[in-house]
């Protein structure tokens, strides 16, 4: 709250280059200590990145996705959990600028979130129905002008730190279980009882605990008006696939560049002969090249669909998204094992120069976030009645 | 516009009656989306199909029995949700594919 209005000095790169650094400094104890990486939000919120997609009129930064994914992939070759947090508060804020204009109460949260550098978790998983995003068992439950609502959260990733959650629920006690609502309550507003630990085998600084989510008396205005079928569509899932892949990508390039510089020290060591790793650097290098394609291309597409209500809710567009997240979340696991291959035992151990242990247990949970197989059996069912694959330069 | 066969509501008075698909045809396909069959007598040509608990999986099955039941074909731009988010709009859908064949 003591954060300087006026925006910090650089582009937002280089803004986000200092937060990588104050991460980068954490990485290691918020990795050890499955411990939230506050230093890096900190830093987040004294460069003021935490706003930067929240239109101009309301103090944000009106940065389109592309600039944000570059920011997830900075602070991934850094501190992977920052990265994540990062990208999935964005990926909250997204829904909120895409789907909240209409609200009054949503216009006066997002110009809060840009003032005051909120942090925005997400709360869809719930017990009983899991990681499937599109259903909920909670139900918001009106009575005069204000809502009560009782989540068993499975996950809340960094529940606990932020000051606003956006959750799912039923519209109503007998909605089915797909008609959703997407809610905000502010940390005032509710009582979050731990129920589980985030213990895991990376991400850990994600802190994705779970909690008994209870709130009441929250006025209705904070049910944002779109149903959320229409959100998840249209935003939030496009958005999750492109800035988890960005972040990914900062974890394959972290790699990547241990390898190089490896192979780069065995050929100093021994002038005149290229050393054996280089083949499998040069290997991993293309690798990386055709990650980072897929990657620029979604978020390309995304940009050229935003005009267009019809493509962002077409299949052509899920596909191609769906895509993105499959292929970038596979790649990434085999660049990081590649990288490793490359250095060796001095990738395996801990502590050196070279170690790549973090950043191969923080990439294995790419395949399994939102996992691969489900999102491949909705683009088989997708392709069922899809018809054609487009030309080389459009879909 | 008067002296169109039209016994149903709310039709594009532009629209040739020839294309015209029945709402009853297409209710009788979304009474097979087992989401939707407790609430289909109560929908409204406009109702949000998506809000009373189609889903995209349920989506892809109603394009497939659309078009076998109107042996058509949707190209690409009308696979999105809009097209198919409501009967009036599907009828609509459909009709525009008719017509662009019989054209």
């Amino acid at each position: 709250m003591n954060a300087p209005l006026a925006t910090p000095i650089g582009s937002i790169a280089q803004r986000a280059r200092r937060v990588a650094e104050v991460a980068g400094l954490h990485a290691e104890a918020v990795d050890r200590d499955g411990r939230f990486p506050e230093e890096a939000v900190e830093a987040l919120r004294a460069e003021r990145l935490l706003g930067l997609q929240i239109p101009r009129r309301f103090g944000g930064e009106a940065a389109p996705l592309i600039e944000v994914a570059d920011v997830c992939t900075i602070l991934g070759q850094a501190c992977t959990a920052a990265a994540m947090v990062f990208a999935m508060h964005h990926i909250k804020l997204a829904s909120l600028v895409t789907h909240g204009l209409d609200s009054p109460w949503h216009r006066a949260l997002m110009e809060r979130v840009a003032r005051e550098q909120w942090l925005i978790a997400s709360s869809t998983t719930e017990g009983g129905v899991g990681g499937d995003l599109r259903n909920s068992l909670c139900a918001v439950e009106t009575t005069d002008g204000t809502f009560a609502l009782s989540k068993d959260a499975t996950v809340i990733s960094y529940g606990a730190q932020a000051d606003v959650i956006l959750a799912t629920a039923r519209r109503n006690p007998d909605a089915p279980t797909s008609d959703q609502v997407l809610v905000a309550l502010l940390k005032d507003q509710m009582s979050l009882e731990r129920t589980s630990r985030w213990d895991t085998l990376g991400m850990r600084g994600t802190c994705s605990d779970g909690f008994r989510l209870e709130a009441r008396g929250v006025p209705v205005e904070q049910i944002l008006p779109k149903p959320f079928a229409e959100i998840a569509a249209q935003s939030m899932l496009a958005v999750s696939h492109l800035l988890w892949s960005s972040v990914w990508y900062g974890i394959a390039s972290f790699a990547v560049d241990r390898a190089r510089v490896f192979v780069q020290g065995e050929a100093r060591r021994r002038p005149g002969q290229v050393p054996p790793g280089a083949l499998r650097l040069a290997e991993v290098s293309t690798e990386l090249q055709a990650m980072r394609g897929t990657v620029v291309a979604g978020l390309n597409r995304f940009a050229a669909a935003q005009a267009d209500p019809d493509d962002l809710g077409s299949m052509g567009f899920s596909v191609v998204l769906n895509n993105v997240k499959t292929t970038s979340s596979a790649m990434a696991v085999e660049i990081v094992q590649h990288a490793l291959g490359i250095v060796g035992l001095a990738g395996y151990k801990n502590g050196t120069p070279f170690s790549l242990g973090r950043a191969l247990r923080d990439v294995l949970s790419a395949p399994l976030m939102i996992n691969n197989d489900r999102i491949l059996a909705n683009t088989a069912n997708l392709l069922l009645v899809q018809k054609g694959s487009g030309q080389l330069l459009s879909a | 516009m008067s002296g169109v066969v039209a016994p149903m509501t709310g039709v594009d008075p532009h629209r040739k009656s020839r294309d015209m698909i029945p709402s009853s045809d297409i209710r009788e396909i979304l009474k097979g989306i087992e989401a939707l069959a407790p609430v289909i007598d109560a929908l409204h040509e406009d109702d949000d199909l998506f809000e009373r608990g189609l889903s995209s999986f349920d989506s892809v099955q109603l394009m497939l029995a659309l078009e076998d039941r109107f042996d058509i074909e949707f190209p690409d731009h009308l696979l999105n949700r809009r097209s198919f988010s409501t009967i009036r709009l599907i009828r609509d859908t459909v009709a525009s594919i008719k017509t662009a064949r019989a054209a």
